[in-house]
This record gives C-alpha cells, structure tokens and sequence, in this order.
C-alpha cells in the first residue's frame, strides 16, 4: 500500500460491547492501515460525519446489540446524505446468518459473524479495499 | 502429544493471569503465607467461605439473567424459570431502559426491548412482577445508570403489592464505574454517578435491609479482556472507591452498609485459577474492610458473590461445545463459594437463549448441585498443597495491581484518563495474539476445527406487535397520569440533586408519580451534565 488505506472503526446505538472493535482496529493498525475509533454510542450522523472529515475510505461497523439491520441502514443513509456514498462500509458482530445476505443487499461490501477469525478479517479488508484502487 | 508443547511460556506452564504453575505442590507450597491464611469456614479472613456449613445449610441460588421484548413477554419468562426451579430472578433490562431513554425516543427505535425488557415507568415494573411475590423470591438487576430509577421501581411495586421494604430481597449491580471501562451504559460524569450510588447504599442500609444495593461486577472487566487478576483487583479498587465515598461523608460506618455491598464476576475456563480468584479475593476484601475502614462485625468483612459462567469464552464454532465449558465453569464457581450463578445458554454468541437452551442452562446448575455431590463439604480445596500456593499467588498480584491503581490516583482518575482501558485492550490483544499463534487451544476454533455451518437460529426479536403495546403503554402512562404531580416531582428532584440530599425517596416519589425512565434521567442530566468517553483501542 503506498497511500495507506484510512479505516473508520465505528460503534453505532446503545450497544457498549467493544472488545472486537477494539481488537479489529489493533489488528486492522498493525496491518498497515490507518485506524480511527469512535468510541461506543456514536448517533449514524456523527458516524458519517466523522468518517467525511477524516477522509475515510472504509467504515467497519460493530453492533452486538442485534440492532445491526437498522443501524447499518442509517449509517449507509447518513452516509449518502454528507455526499459520501462512495465510502465502502462493512459489518461486524452478533449477525445471525440469515442476515447476512440483506445486509449485503442494503449496500454493505462485507459482513464479518461471530465467529470470524481476525486474520481472515484483516484479508477480506485488504482484498475489497485493494479492489477498489484498481 | 505432550501437554507442554501447547502451553509453555518462556519455557515455563502458567495460568491465564500468567502465574507460573509447577510440576508438583508439597506442604512447603501450601503453607508458605502461614497457616492462619487459610482458617476456617466462616471465620475471618473468610478464605475457606463465608459460612460454617457452606452448601449443606444452603446451596447458591440459581439465577438465570433473563428478559426480552415487553413486560408481558418477560413475566411469562420469569415465572417459567421458577416453575422449572430458578430460586431467583435476573432482569435484563432493554439499553434504553438502563441508559435513560424512554421507549418512544426517535434515537433508540432500533433498541427497544432488544436485549432485555422495555421498562419505562412504573406501569411496566408493575406487569414485569405480576403473580410474583416479592416477599417470596429475590431479584437481581443488571442495572447500573439508571439503577437507582429501577430500585425505586422495586420498593413502588412492592409497595403496590403489601410487601414492606424490610422483605425485598435481590441486588441491584448499581457499578457504574466500570461501565465507563467496559459494556458502556454510563450517563452522568462520575462523580454525581458516585454519589447517586452512594445514596442508594445509604438507603438501602436504612430502609431495604434484605436488599443488595451495589453488586460490584469484575465480570464486565473480564469478558472486555482483562486476567482474573485483574478483574479481581479492578473490582476490588471499585469497591474502595464507593466504601471510601460513604464513609467519607461521615454519616454512616462501614458496618451500617458493608453487609449489602456484593460482588458479581465472571467465570472463565482455567479451572483452578477461578477457584483461586475467588478465595482470594474473599480474602482480600476481608481484610481491607477490617484495616482500611476498621470494620468490627465480621458479617461486614463478607465477601458475597455472584457469578456467570460464559460469555466471551463461548465460541460460535460448534457451539455445542458451550455446553461443557459452562459446566466446568459451573463447577469451578461452586468450587470457589459463589452465592449465586447464572449459566449462559449455549447459543450466546449468536442471539438471546431459545426456550430450550435457557432451561438446559439452568439444568446444567441441577445436575452439579444434585448430582455431582460438590455440595456435600464446605471448601472441598482447603488445605491443597496446589490450590492453597496459588489463592496466595493470586492475592500477591491482586494487591500489586491494586497499589498501581492507587499509585496512578485511584479508579476514577485511572478510568477518565483511559488507563485501565489500556490496560484491559493489551490484554486482550494478547490473548488474541496467544490464540491466533495456537499458544491458547480453544477446541474448535484453533484445533480441531470442522466446517459445519453455523446453526440457522433466528432471535426472538422484538415483533412491531410486542413494540407498539410498549409505546401504546408509555402513551397511555403520559395521558392519564397526574401531570401536575409527575411535574413537581421532577422539580423537587431536580432541586435535590442541585444540593446533597439522599435523591432515594425524590425518585421514588417521581416514579410512584409515574414519571418515566427518560424524563427522570434527563432531569438529573440538565444538573449532572454527561460522560465524555476516551476512545482507546
């Protein structure tokens, strides 16, 4: 990567649960990415807000509350509205398998389940963001 | 394959906090902090439990953390956990609920009643408790914002049901301290957040005898990364800071409240640390009650806790496997003298527990306390050469890490400047690092892997059907209340918050008044102001 690739990793609702984020973001860090944290219960505005003044390129979203389906979309709205549709967002945490395919429908590049081993993460990231620059 | 090639350190065995384990323990090991370390059964310094007879005269009470949806939904929940033989209740409490959002705020529609019930006023607390006698059976609230909101929910409704405040039984977590380090339901700064709790003792101490009014929770430290040491050291430093505000203030003695100070932790894989952990920290507390705050009951110098078996130990790759961690869990809690226990269901890591899987929960606490015969001796360990060393060990780290907290300015500062963040998220990152090389075999998931796909469960979320009662409900509570009267005792809330009245009996009139959780809450927000977090990773 010569330009290194700027990540968002970003706790949307009420959900406090951020031993993964922190840990996605750690990995995502030592794998050469520049890695932002929002913190736990960010508003989807502030999210999206944030992700245009800090130049991202990606949003990874953390939700264990099983609030994810409403979230993302409010994410990917707010999103859109701040002019920045073109920011890769994915989704991480307690998503049931059955969910998975609607939220890649919604627009979400990568869903990331319980379960995901963190290396396997970090690849998937590299390939959808390597992807893109081309 | 030798045993060691999977779990050496620097050439050396140690336990998960990094104590160095040996080939064999002698006598030497066991009595090396001298034998009045280890007394007896319920004898100061406690080490061996809190009571001479142990689980003979009474076993821990089973309680299984429950809640979901609507009040209706979790009254039906609870009273089918006590048919098939809960002796307590656990409520999970929706996020809006225990962050002070009513149900019908725009910015927590996706949350309502999704992880716990949706209690906005007393009009629900008064369903969720329906054919329940509180003189009868004791709650738990996972609580901590807003506990005092739901405290005074629990004497209203009592009050409601003939039940005088010296019969409620249960404990309310009320910690917020380490919500600002982990699981994140805080709303007020800490220091007003400190004192709301603080008042909550001092009531309880007064006027609700039977009830727990703090529960200082390791446990959330631990499933955020943190060793046993540390989550007992970190709990324990938590505790300190409460005791030192009420007795700070001077109108009370650590024994008036010290007796309803309890503690809840969790219980992870490596056996005979956890057994450690706690008889450790049984100790430890013991003896800082006595010296620090110069306790003279020894009923104040009791360690009391709770503990839950799974959480982040729980995989999500064949995840029948869970079912035998939280066994042995289980058994490594009763082991260590726990009073209570809540054993997680199988599919945690994927949604909330189905029917099935929350009752062979509960049945897995049955078989170890019916069947195992663990029950049948106080303290079965006491006096092992190994489990004795390593108690020691164990409290030699809790006190070291408990002198560098005090040493970086006590909790408080040590969490608003992000400390004890960092200290957790190293933690965990190392624990990944152990896993991600295969140091730290988790079957399954590093070894013996198998592709199975993941069970195709779907959560009992929260229909539109069981939302719209709620919101009907909250609608109707606003309507038919006595505005005039709800208004007044917001304001006299408000006016006692500004000054250093005990806010108990003000919230209890405001939600005997009907008052709700979001108005209460942004009440005290307009004085106290709110938590701004650091963000380490």
């Amino acid at each position: 990567m010569s330009v290194p690739v700027r990540v968002l990793v970003a706790k949307p609702g009420l959900d406090g649960h951020d031993r993964g984020a922190k840990l996605v973001a750690r990995s995502l860090r030592d794998a050469g990415f520049e890695v932002i944290y929002t913190g736990i219960r960010q508003k989807p505005e502030v999210i999206a807000s944030i992700a245009t003044q800090e130049d991202v390129d990606l949003v990874g979203l953390s939700i264990l509350s099983g609030a994810h389906m409403g979230l993302t979309r409010k994410t990917l709205e707010a999103l859109r509205d701040a002019g920045a549709g073109d920011i890769k967002v994915v989704v991480g945490g307690t998503v049931p398998q059955s969910d998975v395919q609607p939220l890649l429908d919604m627009g979400v590049t990568a869903v990331f389940p319980t379960g995901t081993p963190i290396e396997a993460l970090v690849a998937e990231v590299r390939r959808v963001m390597s992807s893109s620059n081309t | 394959m030798r045993y060691d090639i999977c779990m050496q350190n620097e050439g050396q065995l140690t336990t998960e906090s990094g104590i160095v384990v040996e080939r064999c323990y002698g006598p030497e090991d066991r009595d090396a902090a001298g034998s009045d370390r280890i007394g007896v059964p319920g004898e100061f310094p406690f080490t061996r439990g809190n009571h001479p007879g142990g689980y003979r005269d009474r076993l821990w009470t089973f309680r299984q953390y429950s809640g979901f949806g609507n009040a209706e939904w979790s009254n039906e929940r609870y009273k089918l956990l006590l048919k098939e033989g809960g002796t307590g209740l656990s409520v999970a409490a929706d996020l809006p609920t225990q962050i002070g959002y009513d149900s019908d705020d725009p910015e927590v529609e996706e949350e309502v009643g999704r992880v716990g019930v949706a209690l906005d006023s007393l009009a629900d607390a008064e369903i969720l408790f329906r054919d329940i006698p509180l003189d009868k059976i004791s709650t738990s609230w996972t609580v901590n914002g807003t506990a005092a909101i739901m405290l005074a929910f629990y004497v209203a409704v009592g009050a409601k049901q003939g039940v005088p405040r010296a019969k409620l039984r249960g404990t309310i977590q009320n910690d917020i301290l380490k919500e600002y380090v982990a699981r994140g339901t805080w709303i007020w700064p800490p220091t007003p957040s400190i004192r709301l709790i603080a008042d909550s003792i001092e009531f309880c101490a007064e006027e609700v005898p039977r009830y727990n009014a703090v529960s200082v929770a390791g446990a959330h430290f631990r499933d955020a990364g943190a060793n046993a040491a540390q989550e007992m050291a970190f709990t324990l430093q938590d505790a300190v800071t409460y005791c030192d505000e009420i007795v700070g203030r001077g109108r009370m003695t650590i024994d008036q409240f010290a007796p309803q100070v309890s503690f809840f932790f969790y219980t992870h894989n490596d056996f005979f640390e956890e057994i450690a952990k706690y008889r450790a920290g049984r100790r430890r507390w013991a003896e800082i009650v006595r010296e620090r705050y110069g306790a003279k009951e020894a009923s104040s110098s009791m360690f009391r806790m709770g503990t839950v078996c799974g959480g982040w130990t729980l995989q999500a790759q064949q995840p029948q496997n869970n079912i035998v961690r939280v066994a042995y869990q289980a058994m490594a809690a009763v082991l260590g003298g726990v009073q209570s226990m809540f054993t997680a269901a199988w599919d945690e890591p994927f949604a909330l527990p189905t029917e099935e899987s929350t009752t062979l929960a509960l049945r897995t606490q049955q078989i170890l306390a019916h069947e195992t015969g663990v029950a049948r001796t106080v303290d079965p360990l006491g006096g092992s050469y190994f489990v004795e060393s390593l108690t020691d060990q164990m409290e030699e780290k809790i006190i070291g890490i408990m002198a560098d907290l005090e040493a970086h300015g006590g909790m408080v500062r040590c969490i608003e400047d992000g400390y004890v963040q960092g200290l957790i998220a190293d933690e965990s990152a190392a624990i990944q690092r152990k896993i991600d090389s295969g140091e730290r075999v988790i079957v399954g998931v590093n070894k013996y892997q198998s592709n199975e796909p993941a069970p195709g469960l779907v959560p009992p979320a929260m229909d539109e059907s069981a939302r719209r009662v709620q919101l009907d409900r909250l609608a109707e509570v606003r309507r038919t209340r006595n505005t005039r009267a709800a208004l007044g005792a917001l304001k006299q809330l408000r006016s006692a918050a500004q000054g250093d009245a005990n806010l108990m009996p003000h919230l209890i009139e405001c939600v005997e008044e009907y008052c709700t959780v979001g108005e209460i809450t942004k009440e005290l927000k307009d004085v106290w102001g709110e938590y701004q977090q650091p963000a380490v990773f």
